[in-house]
């Protein structure tokens, strides 16, 4: 049976392991005018947004999920981020897809018109690009590691290990 | 303008030249010919002492009409000093998707 409330509509997280977070019924009763070109950031989306940025230190805001990426640009950020290291349990993603306050709102919220977005210790880091560059040319490593968000070198040893 | 007018190459140049006094702009369409997907190289004094992020923000403000009516949109900011340099050392940027046989980028609008 499914227990999935039918009204939450909030967004929902798309990472693996990571905990469901309680965004529910904070978009439930507020959908104001339906304006696709001009939309104010309503407070309870701000809140919401707010709360997903800070859920966890590397925050991922893409189209589809970690595991099916329904766009080029989002798949190739999980990669990068895949190959950077990352701490799955300091990882989160949220699918803009499956919300549309959400998908809308992040835009507002970052001031910036493209999905994915990568947030960092609550921080804007960039789109696609920004993150493909920071990739090639090392920035991002360093951000990553000052940051202390990627897999212990420990653990990865012992995952090698047979 | 308005929200379901076609985004162009040359409008986006144009307005790229205009408000950024960009010397040098290239735009390739690399949507495979649905006119959803951009990339561009963007040569502009204005860009002088900002970093990545903030380049891209002032880009995305000038074509803030455009973006949001488009599905992907890939600029490359330099300098012209950064510009000459890269020419200089024969590696210029080349706006994604120019030398490629339509390789088209799946998913939905933005």
């Amino acid at each position: 049976m499914f227990t999935r409330p039918v009204l939450s509509s909030a967004f929902r997280q798309a990472a693996r392991p990571a905990p469901t977070f309680a965004f529910a019924s904070k978009f439930t009763n507020t959908r104001t005018s339906f304006s696709p070109f001009v939309r104010y950031l309503s407070q309870e989306t701000r809140q919401a947004i707010d709360k997903a940025v800070g859920s966890t230190p590397v925050v991922l805001f893409m189209k589809g999920t970690p595991e099916t990426p329904q766009c080029g640009f989002s798949r190739a950020s999980i990669q990068i981020l895949g190959l950077q290291g990352v701490d799955p349990k300091k990882f989160s993603a949220f699918n803009v897809l499956e919300d549309d306050d959400l998908r809308q709102g992040i835009k507002e919220f970052s001031e910036w018109p493209t999905i994915p977005q990568l947030y960092v210790d609550k921080e804007f880091v960039g789109g696609c690009d920004i993150l493909m560059a920071m990739h090639q040319n090392g920035e991002l490593a360093k951000l990553l590691e000052e940051k202390k968000v990627l897999v212990p070198a420990e653990a990865e040893a012992a995952e090698a290990s047979p | 303008m308005a929200g379901n007018a076609v985004v162009t190459e040359a409008g986006l140049k144009t307005k790229l030249i205009e408000q950024l006094q960009a010397i040098h702009v290239e735009i390739e369409d690399m949507s495979g010919g649905c006119g959803q997907a951009f990339s561009a190289i963007i040569v502009s004094p204005q860009f002088e002492k900002k970093t990545t992020l903030m380049r891209h923000r002032l880009v995305n403000k000038v074509l803030k009409d455009e973006i949001a009516a488009i599905h992907a949109w890939t600029p490359k900011c330099s300098t012209p000093e950064q510009w000459e340099q890269q020419k200089a050392e024969g590696r210029e940027p080349v706006a994604p998707g120019k030398d490629t046989t339509g390789e088209v980028v799946t998913g939905t609008t933005a």
